[in-house]
């Protein structure tokens, strides 16, 4: 009985959460309903997942109205894949989020920052779950306005300017999203997903569905902070709380890559846009830029949380760059990068958070030998660095073995080039922060600190192991993601 | 013990040492203790191995499957047994040698560079013992980041320099192209494996072969190719027994051996013969021959000098593999053995004078002979080494080399083998003869004609630069069983 309705369950039970944070009122409280929220979500995106590796696509009519007039939620391999990832770093950080909260939020405002958490994980957990197109823009706003919130809750003044820009940026993105689904409505009259899918072709030569592909394609792209459209994201990774910082690093622009891959490989999958409607070019011009451009400014960033939002938007190249290739390698190195990705930069802000909460600053000066002062915290950033990197044995390489492989499949090899070049690029950024921090000495008379408690411990070091485990194993991994890819082109994996 | 316990045990035993030197660091004698213990521990584990591999056996272990057909997985043939022994036992003379060196020298942070020296000596095994081509990439970037921290060991503006150039050329170019040649390698060939024969040929032909040779060769940049060859003197910052070890054995021995592997397992000789790219692969070793000797010949200092020897006589190996011979690449894979030998020999006097008078530029050694007998007479039994007379090992790793060239009928080769063996004369012999033959400086500056008093550097570093200068002259007459060792490498 529980096991069919997990679908709904998957949105409902972190929705629910939000106002029980709210009644609750209290840190404590609300901190407590957040975690078992997110542990449950987590347990059910797993049981998903199983569900789909055994039985193929689940289809759950919401309200038990029959798609495609009522709203479908629709779990295939990428869908389930893209919930375990959101999921598992929200029952991460959530254990985390209690003693960072407490340092960076002011205490009377710590029930409204958990609730906002709720919210946004709900939004994202939609996200990938629908298989609906408006309601897709409905939990997008859902997760936006709730990170807006999130974001504007960082200690410094600053964030409020950053969480308006992020809100403009996002805000137009959404109206962008919200017109191309208006343009398909138009020429189709259905807003599902796997409706859309079987009438657009017979429409595809019309300019309608030209302009509502580019409007979906701006308004997600805005969403995923794709170059040039990432000018929100610096600031408000910089800015944030630590917590949210590696919170929405690690999910908020993976769903919305997921929801690109959504439109190009399902709404669109009766039609090949890559060759008709040159989408290709678009990005995969717009993903080599990126990934040159975010790892340059990140080689020349003091605030070691802006360094790494930039290579977030370089690494957000890597993906787009895996679903331009459009094969099957291709697209389920974008797949497999989100996952690795999250893993990783997770790791990294959380790392990164413990460093702040001893030390109340992210600044490459202020970091000299804190390798010797916070040796656990250090050693699992300098591992997520390691992925980031792409080091053999850290998920990282795994990632762009595969993306480089699918280049070559297809004969593109200056595409590997350009690939093992930026990786050159990450090599620059993260080697001055271990050089800082393990090769300089302590400043003198620097007050001692203490590592970082084990409740921020913990969870990072499930993160950075998590690194090291699916980088050496990464066959479970590769082959969900290889699976998912085929589902999406619609061929045997 | 099974055959696999060994191998995995030899990458074990250096980490586990590790660790424990790092437990050990507040008590000095103890973590030396440490250090011999492992270092003794690996020699007996590899040479255990041995008879084995000798007998025709392979023992393998596949640690972890990483992708599906993409496995971490060791393997032991010939030529990485060989390399193997050479580096765990050079690991025990150079700990020893270390010993009287750090001390003698008052160097700081000492338990960090007997940890990083351990992890170092722990990854060579690793590439001595891979058995595809990613695992041997993945242990060349470990011994790459743990041998950072010794170069910059001083952790001056210059040590950090260095530092960057170092990792900057060994990180960049296994990147760039070491690795686009692997993923090359895996989308045509489907497999990483060291098979003998190799796994290109016939599945990729024409200029791809080329292309790829060139990736591998300018990829591996610890083999010091020219162009790439700049890390190798700036890694001379180090303190000595790094020098001496790492930059004239494992570290640059690792780049030779891996070029070795590639050439004989992933191209298979068959496939490189007859083909123009390797020729001017050749032609690019044969420049780098002569110019590294020309270069060391006007640096002063002894260090740098002996660098830009290393720089020189890496590129024998790498001729020999480009000249894709039996002979050529036999003396290739003894010359890994024979260099070690003779090159730790003139890293360790270096090192011992450096100790004993603080002096570190030739012009400064006159009648160093006088003062230091032992050390400039292994000194002189080093050079012979490196130019190749007999009664030293260095002659038949020549020999073989040249015999390779001269069997293709490559006489500008052979001549480039000749040339630089005079100019290892020019360069290497003035030591010697300042030492022994000028009269020694007194304090202030003038020449004197009395005896000094003998003043070695401390008993290790002597005793550990003997024995190294005895092994020169024992592998001459040991040279057939090496090559015999050897020659099953080729498949014949």
């Amino acid at each position: 009985m529980i096991a069919e309705h997990l679908p709904a369950l998957q949105v409902v039970i972190p929705l629910m959460a939000a106002p029980l944070c709210i009644l609750l009122h209290r840190a404590s409280g609300a901190w407590f309903v957040s975690l078992v929220a997110s542990w449950c979500s987590f347990a059910v995106a797993v049981a998903l997942l199983g569900q789909v590796q055994a039985g193929g696509p689940i289809s759950y009519p919401l309200g038990d109205w029959a798609p495609p007039w009522g709203i479908e939620y629709r779990v295939d391999m990428v869908s389930a894949f893209v919930l375990v990832i959101v999921s598992t770093i929200g029952a991460v950080v959530i254990p985390y989020a209690r003693a960072s909260v407490e340092r960076e939020v002011p205490s009377d405002r710590a029930y409204l920052f958990y609730c906002m958490y709720c919210l946004c994980l709900t939004g994202m957990l939609g996200i990938a779950i629908t298989g609906d197109a408006f309601n897709l823009f409905v939990f997008l706003e859902i997760a936006s306005l709730s990170s807006y919130v999130l974001v504007s809750m960082g200690a410094d003044r600053r964030a409020l300017m950053a969480a308006y820009r992020y809100l403009i940026m996002g805000t137009i993105g959404a109206t962008f999203y919200i017109i191309g689904v208006g343009l398909l409505y138009m020429m189709t009259g259905t807003l599902n997903m796997a409706d859309l899918a079987e009438r657009l072709p017979a429409v595809a030569e019309t300019r309608t569905i030209l302009t509502a592909l580019a409007f979906l394609t701006v308004g997600i792209s805005l969403k995923l902070a794709l170059f040039p459209l990432h000018l929100w994201l610096p600031n408000a990774y910089a800015f944030a709380p630590s917590v949210v910082t590696a919170f929405l690093a690690a999910t908020a622009t993976k769903v919305a890559v997921y929801a690109l891959i959504r439109i190009y490989f399902t709404i669109f999958g009766g039609i090949d846009v890559f060759e008709t409607m040159a989408v290709r070019e678009v990005l995969m011009g717009l993903a080599i830029v990126a990934m040159f451009a975010g790892s340059l400014v990140a080689v020349y960033q003091n605030n070691v949380k802006r360094m790494l939002a930039y290579s977030s938007i370089a690494q957000i190249g890597y993906m787009v760059l895996g679903i331009s290739i459009a094969s099957v390698t291709g697209l389920s190195g974008g797949i497999i990068h989100l996952f690795n990705h999250a893993l990783m930069k997770g790791a990294l802000f959380l790392a990164l958070g413990c460093v702040v909460l001893r030390l109340g600053s992210a600044h490459v000066r202020d970091l000299d030998g804190i390798g010797r002062r916070m040796p656990l915290t250090m050693a699992a950033f300098v591992l997520g660095g390691l992925s980031l990197i792409g080091v053999p044995l850290t998920v990282g390489f795994v990632s762009k073995w595969t993306l480089i492989q699918a280049a070559l499949e297809r004969g593109w090899w200056p595409l590997a080039v350009i690939i093992l070049l930026t990786s050159l690029l990450a090599v620059i950024y993260v080697w001055r922060i271990v050089e800082v921090s393990y090769f300089r000495p302590v400043p003198e008379g620097a007050a001692d600190i203490a590592e970082a408690p084990a409740s921020m411990l913990v969870p990072l070091w499930v993160l950075a192991g998590a690194c090291v485990y699916f980088g050496a194993r990464a066959e479970q991994t590769v082959t969900i993601a290889r699976a998912a890819a085929a589902t999406l082109l619609g061929v045997s994996p | 013990m099974s055959a696999e316990t060994t191998i995995l045990l030899s990458m074990a035993v250096p980490l586990g040492g590790a660790g424990l030197i790092a437990v050990c660091g507040s008590r000095p004698n103890l973590r030396e203790t440490v250090t011999l213990v492992s270092a003794a521990t690996l020699f007996a584990l590899v040479a255990s191995l041995l008879p084995e591999v000798a007998a025709g056996g392979r023992p393998a272990v596949t640690v972890v499957e990483m992708m599906p057909g993409l496995a971490i997985a060791l393997e032991v043939e010939p030529l990485g047994a060989l390399f193997a022994a050479v580096a765990s036992f050079l690991w025990i003379v150079t700990s020893v040698y270390s010993i009287g060196y750090m001390r003698g020298h008052g160097e700081h942070n000492q338990t960090r560079f007997y940890v990083c020296f351990a992890v170092a000596l722990a990854s060579t095994m690793g590439i001595a013992f891979s058995a595809n081509m990613l695992t041997l990439f993945i242990f060349y970037e470990s011994l790459t980041l743990s041998t950072y921290p010794l170069v910059t060991h001083a952790g001056t503006p210059e040590a950090m320099r260095a530092g960057r150039v170092y990792l900057g050329l060994l990180l960049g170019t296994s990147i760039a192209f070491q690795l686009l040649a692997i993923l090359w390698t895996w989308n045509a060939a489907g497999t990483l494996d060291f098979t003998p024969g190799g796994i290109l040929a016939g599945r990729v032909e024409g200029p791809v072969v080329g292309i790829l040779l060139f990736l591998y060769v300018f990829g591996i940049g610890k083999v010091a190719l020219m162009p790439f060859h700049r890390w190798l003197p700036a890694a001379m910052v180090a303190p000595t027994p790094v020098s001496a070890l790492l930059h004239a054995v494992a570290v640059v021995k690792a780049g030779v051996f891996t070029v070795l592997k590639v050439t004989i397992y992933i191209f298979g000789l068959d496939l490189l013969d007859g083909l123009d790219f390797n020729q001017w692969l050749a032609y690019v070793a044969a420049t780098t021959v002569i110019i590294a000797s020309l270069v060391a010949l006007r640096m002063d200092n002894l260090k740098l000098r002996l660098a830009y020897s290393t720089v020189s006589q890496l590129s024998y190996i790498v001729l020999g593999a480009m000249l894709a011979n039996s002979w050529s690449v036999l003396g290739g894979g003894m010359h890994i053995a024979m260099h070690a030998f003779g090159k730790i020999t003139l890293f360790f006097c270096a090192g011992a004078i450096m100790v004993a008078t603080h002096k570190t530029e030739v012009s400064q050694m006159r009648g160093i002979g006088r003062t230091m007998p032992v050390t400039t007479f292994a000194f002189f039994i080093g050079s012979l080494s490196l130019i190749g007379l007999p009664p030293m090992g260095g002659m038949w790793s020549k020999w073989y080399l040249a015999l390779g060239a001269a069997s293709t009928e490559q006489v500008v080769f052979v001549a480039v083998f000749m040339i630089s063996s005079l100019l290892n004369i020019a360069y290497l012999m003035p030591v010697v003869v300042r030492g022994f033959f000028f009269a020694p400086e007194s304090t202030d500056g003038s020449v004197t004609g009395g005896d000094a008093p003998i003043r070695e550097a401390p008993l290790p570093c002597v005793g550990a630069l003997s024995l190294t200068a005895l092994g020169c002259v024992v592998l001459f007459f040991y040279a057939d069983r090496i090559l015999a060792f050897l020659q099953p490498m080729l498949g014949k």
